[in-house]
């Protein structure tokens, strides 16, 4: 068990826990944020779209081809942070892992 | 910490996708009273796109395509009763009968039963082997007769049929796809599509008979071989039928609401009854964008209905009016969908639809994009998603230029 903390749109930091090999979409979405999974975490969709603190964005595992065509067409892209939280699973090695969520709208 | 009002009680009936996004939207929207979900399967809220994909291929467990866990339900207050069908809507004195006998009261009501798989009426059509594919039971009786070097045969060239044939495939079966109609996903995609996707099944070894109606299914203690009008028989261990889905309107219809291709409900999701809203597989609504009514199969309508459902409820009016996408996931195939193209004048082809398989077809009408089918090409389904939106006129040659990267179109 680990905390991760998410940004809001106010710019307000909250600390979430999470287990090993839990998805950090599904963490931030059922604490109640505004990000989505329609395609149920399948990574067809960018709805969870976020921004990961880029001191932490190299230590995670690097996006596949796949989810980079998704995420770089986003409206709210930025490189070198964005990831599709749904291919995100937490381990104890991103304990204090810092993602700010995205007003993304597909 | 919630304090609930047993007084004001919002049920909904039905427990898969539009359900668990309408009971969660509610709390959202602030309802504060208390939520019921009568489901008549015995399982909490999963998704469906994954009983015809990894499910079927037992990559994955039914925790782990629950549309929620447990306990964010419990976190919500929203409280289920499983495994029980509601028999009758009484909306005079606003109480439901469950098919145990109990009553339960309503101040709102919610209506998310979807929709049911049409099931054959033919000669041996209900002989053991012979399976649908809608739910997860479904899925588990269709895996006790999964058998490497064995035969299955699929009725119907649908989404469901081919998903079904892919996974087969993969999993060692031998399979044939029967179709009724000149061309595969006849009724869902244009010619184009279907000549691709037929093109792919050749390449991964499934045959595709079209034009075949089947008549008959025979067979001692088990289905044994399917024949057809024309006479052609075909040998079988396993059948899978995938001809289609009826929406549950009964409940509905015998209550006196309004039904026509499904529970008939405005652009805020609400029937002819003001305290009943629906969403999902069992509604018939007006999409404004297309300015026709229709009633949509797919997860999104069901996950965006049902907020707009919630929104009604709780006195917020939300029109619904989101672009309609879907996805099918066959073989090493993703296409996704991105509105509608019935209509369309004029078609527009980027990349190779005859070899490979990466391209997108653009579908316009007098000039403005209105569909997109993009296989392989997310990229292509995003840009265009909001090129529809946008309305603007589209250069045909622009689409169709790979050299010019998709993401320029949207600053053109």
């Amino acid at each position: 068990m680990g905390t991760i903390h998410v940004t809001d749109y106010n710019g307000v930091s909250h600390p979430l826990k999470i287990s090993t090999g839990e998805k950090v979409m599904e963490v931030i979405r059922d604490a109640g944020f505004p990000i989505e999974a329609i395609c149920g975490g399948e990574g067809a969709c960018a709805t969870c779209h976020v921004h990961v603190a880029s001191q932490w964005y190299d230590r995670l595992p690097k996006a596949n081809q796949k989810e980079l065509d998704f995420i770089e067409i986003a409206m709210t892209y930025e490189p070198g942070m964005s990831r599709l939280s749904c291919q995100i699973s937490y381990t104890e090695e991103y304990d204090g892992l810092e993602i700010t969520i995205t007003d993304e709208d597909d | 910490m919630r304090i609930l009002s047993d007084e004001k009680r919002c049920v909904i009936v039905g427990a898969s996708h539009a359900a668990a996004q309408l009971a969660l939207s509610l709390r959202q929207y602030g309802w504060d009273g208390s939520i019921l979900v009568i489901g008549e399967e015995k399982f909490l809220p999963y998704q469906r796109p994954p009983l015809s994909k990894g499910f079927m291929a037992g990559e994955k467990t039914l925790d782990e395509i629950l549309i929620r866990k447990g306990l964010i339900y419990d976190k919500n207050d929203v409280e289920f009763r499983l495994g029980v069908r509601v028999i009758e809507i009484n909306r005079d004195s606003k109480t439901l009968l469950l098919d145990d006998g109990t009553s339960i009261a309503y101040e709102k009501l919610a209506l998310t039963m979807g929709a049911r798989a049409r099931k054959l009426t033919l000669q041996g059509s209900d002989l053991p082997g012979v399976c649908y594919l809608r739910n997860l039971e479904d899925v588990e009786r269709i895996q006790s007769y999964v058998e490497a070097g064995k035969e299955v045969v699929v009725c119907g060239g649908g989404y469901i049929g081919l998903e079904t044939a892919a996974s087969l495939k993969q999993q060692g079966m031998n399979v044939t796809v029967l179709e009724m109609m000149p061309r595969i996903l006849e009724r869902v995609v244009t010619p184009e599509l279907s000549a691709f996707y037929t093109r792919v099944y050749k390449e991964e070894g499934v045959k595709i008979v079209t034009g075949v109606t089947v008549t008959s299914f025979e067979g001692e203690e088990r289905v044994q071989r399917l024949v057809s009008a024309d006479g052609q028989v075909f040998q079988a261990d396993l059948v899978v039928v995938g001809v289609g889905v009826v929406p549950n309107v009964e409940l509905a219809e015998t209550a006196g609401l309004s039904v026509n291709n499904g529970i008939v409900v405005d652009q805020y999701a609400q029937t002819s009854d003001p305290d009943i809203v629906a969403a999902g597989d069992c509604t018939f609504h007006l999409n404004p964008m297309y300015k026709r009514e229709l009633r949509l199969e797919s997860v999104q309508n069901a996950v965006d209905q049902a907020k707009i459902a919630a929104a009604s409820l709780c006195g917020h009016q939300e029109a619904y009016d989101t672009l309609p996408w879907f996805w099918s996931d066959q073989f090493d195939i993703k296409l996704q969908i991105a509105g509608l193209s019935q209509g369309y004048d004029d078609l527009v082809i980027r990349g190779d639809i005859n070899l490979g398989r990466s391209f997108a077809v653009f579908y316009l009408r007098k000039k403005m994009l209105i569909s997109v089918d993009a296989v392989n090409r997310p990229q292509e389904f995003m840009v265009g998603k909001r090129l529809i939106k946008s309305r603007k006129v589209i250069s045909r040659e622009l689409l169709a230029e790979e050299a010019v990267p998709i993401k320029n179109l949207l600053t053109v």
